[in-house]
């Protein structure tokens, strides 16, 4: 999980903010650092001893060095999933902040009327992604879903393929579903963003005459940048994290071809029972999505 | 009011600076809002429907006949599909509620008023630590995780999945507990302690009460996070009875290939929603505070 704190800047204070000098603040934080150790910390070494060894579920654990690793170099079904997490990361990127950002302008104001639109706009968030993908799952079914029914009352032939069993069909209708689902969140934090703005600045660049959309390109954007990396940091390493809406959606397929990375993971250690393996892609799509974070970190401050 | 009074009025409310009159404004809102819907009420629709009319194709979009059908035969455990009535699963996806909300309540209120009020020895090292949660993926540390549990026999427990879901929950939530007691004076727990107090009874009776708003911020997104965590749940539970709600539906799914009652998977879906989408009417103040504050992934 990747959140917002490493931008806002606000952790930097974290450690020197306290005022009083005295133990009592290290038996209040104690037992939340008893739950990061041990459901942390630990796991954290521990996938690092299991990447080096080959640990099937039921019989001998044997050290092997770096033989996951070097496997994963010429593991071609882990390479194809890479590229297909980043070709749905590619996809869904842009739809989501244009909604997002669409939703945030129309809505931004403070009154009655937007808050009630608000309210609606984040139904889809709230549900969580199993119950979204399971609804969108019958959604599209060529049989009794609403979708193909409502294109085939438009007149685009009779539907009869399964969307989410065909290629492109079955990544559009997922990014279509994230999209729906997850423009909400995206449409709160540029808003939070927005109101931010001093009013003064906008107002005073709509008397030079500014047009509405030189006003957001060059005045409000430039103003949230701030808020724009951080939804574009939790945005990319969500969907490269991606698994619930695959897997219930898709389950993978057709033939594979919406396997993400971490779907692959889960595969090789819940169905394959290679744990070693697993930990090996574990540690190196960890390291991925750090660098991934910090040169977007680096890129939106240098913006600055 | 003039005419012209109400429609300047208008404008303001709806669309000043987006260049859009209101009518226009207001159509694109309602178009918007539709599109939103529509999938939630459809899977109502859909589920409302006789076990006849929701495997029927092509389909209505409206009920030709309300009918809780679907929901009885979930309701009850002979239908053959899931081994009990989905009673047993609510009351599961409960208990993991239950302990995830109590159990980050409790680490991250206190935590986050020791971020907030102290310096210590060894705070640098916890605030690393939780500074590397939040970078490292939670998926990523499933596979370690699930064979720790099998060592320690933690696997199939409700309970321990539960504790997972607490741990992860802590950087958002100390996060956000810290910044609100960061706002409440000092001088409030100052005079107490002349009075003798202990530091632990100020956090209490005092800090606690004032610092509600985050409380329920907290509750809320632990409430969110485990009643619809999906992956963790499917791996650590194999077991049928214990399956929370979401795990559940992939059973309503995986059976019914063949013979397809989609009604009676949406049914389960309604079931599942329902209570995000009222709690979250409930309490959006509290959700949209914590969203912005924390930029947390719900």
């Amino acid at each position: 999980m990747v959140n917002s704190y490493l931008l806002n800047g606000s952790w930097g204070i974290f450690v020197r903010s306290g005022s009083n000098s005295t133990k009592a603040g290290f038996w209040f934080i104690l037992p939340a650092m008893i739950f990061v150790l041990a459901f942390f910390i630990i796991p954290l070494i521990a996938v690092f001893i299991m990447s080096t060894t080959n640990f099937p579920l039921l019989g001998e654990v044997t050290y092997v060095g770096l033989q996951n690793y070097t496997d994963m170099m010429s593991d071609t079904e882990f390479h194809q999933t890479i590229v297909q997490t980043l070709i749905y990361t590619a996809l869904v990127t842009p739809p989501l902040f244009i909604v997002g950002l669409g939703t945030a302008l129309l809505i931004r104001r403070t009154n009655k009327l937007s808050s009630f639109f608000r309210t609606f706009f984040f139904m889809p968030l709230v549900i969580g992604f199993g119950s979204a993908a399971f609804m969108w799952y019958w959604l599209l079914d060529p049989g009794t879903g609403y979708i193909p029914q409502l294109l085939r009352d438009l007149g685009f032939g009779n539907m009869e393929k399964p969307i989410l069993g065909y290629m492109p069909g079955a990544l559009i209708a997922v990014v279509f579903m994230v999209v729906w689902k997850f423009a909400s969140f995206q449409m709160i934090l540029l808003m939070a963003g927005m109101q931010g703005i001093d009013p003064e600045v906008l107002e005073s660049s709509e008397i030079d005459g500014a047009v509405k959309w030189k006003q957001l390109r060059y005045i409000t954007l430039p103003l949230i940048k701030g808020t724009l990396g951080m939804v574009f940091i939790l945005s990319i390493a969500g969907s490269l994290l991606a698994f619930d809406q695959f897997f219930i959606m898709t389950g993978g397929g057709p033939d594979g071809q919406t396997e993400t990375m971490i779907f692959y993971v889960w595969r090789q250690a819940f169905r394959s029972f290679n744990l070693g393996y697993a930990a090996a892609l574990s540690v190196v799509i960890s390291i991925a999505l750090l660098l991934v974070s910090l040169i977007q970190m680096r890129f939106f401050n240098e913006k600055d | 009011m003039k005419k012209t009074e109400i429609q300047n009025k208008k404008r303001r409310v709806g669309s000043r600076n987006s260049s859009i009159p209101f009518r226009g404004w207001l159509a694109i809102c309602i178009c918007l809002m539709a599109l939103f819907l529509s999938p939630i009420l459809a899977s109502l629709f859909h589920s409302l429907k006789t076990p006849k009319d929701s495997s029927s194709s092509p389909p209505t979009y409206l009920p030709p006949s309300f009918s809780i059908e679907n929901y009885r035969s979930l309701a009850n455990s002979s239908s053959g599909i899931i081994s009990d009535g989905i009673h047993l699963y609510i009351w599961n996806s409960v208990v993991l509620a239950l302990i995830t909300v109590i159990g980050t309540l409790v680490l991250s209120t206190l935590a986050g008023y020791g971020f907030a009020r102290f310096n210590f020895k060894g705070k640098e090292v916890f605030f690393a630590a939780i500074l590397l949660m939040i970078m490292v993926p939670f998926q990523a540390l499933l596979t370690p995780i699930y064979f720790l549990f099998s060592q320690v026999g933690l696997q199939n427990s409700l309970l321990g999945l539960g504790l997972v879901y607490v741990t992860y929950q802590l950087p958002f939530s100390i996060f956000l507990m810290r910044n609100t007691f960061r706002v409440i004076p000092k001088a409030l727990g100052e005079a107490a302690m002349v009075d003798g107090c202990s530091q632990f009874k100020i956090f209490k009776t005092i800090m606690l009460p004032l610092a509600r708003p985050g409380v329920i911020s907290v509750a809320l997104f632990a409430f969110f996070a485990s009643w619809n965590e999906f992956i963790a749940a499917l791996t650590m539970i194999s077991v049928q009875e214990k399956y929370p709600l979401p795990v559940v539906l992939t059973l309503l799914l995986d059976r019914q290939m063949g013979a397809t009652n989609f009604g009676f998977l949406q049914a389960g879906v309604v079931v599942t929603m329902i209570p995000c989408i009222a709690l979250f009417l409930i309490l959006q103040k509290y959700y949209v505070s914590g969203l912005v504050s924390g930029g947390v992934k719900s």
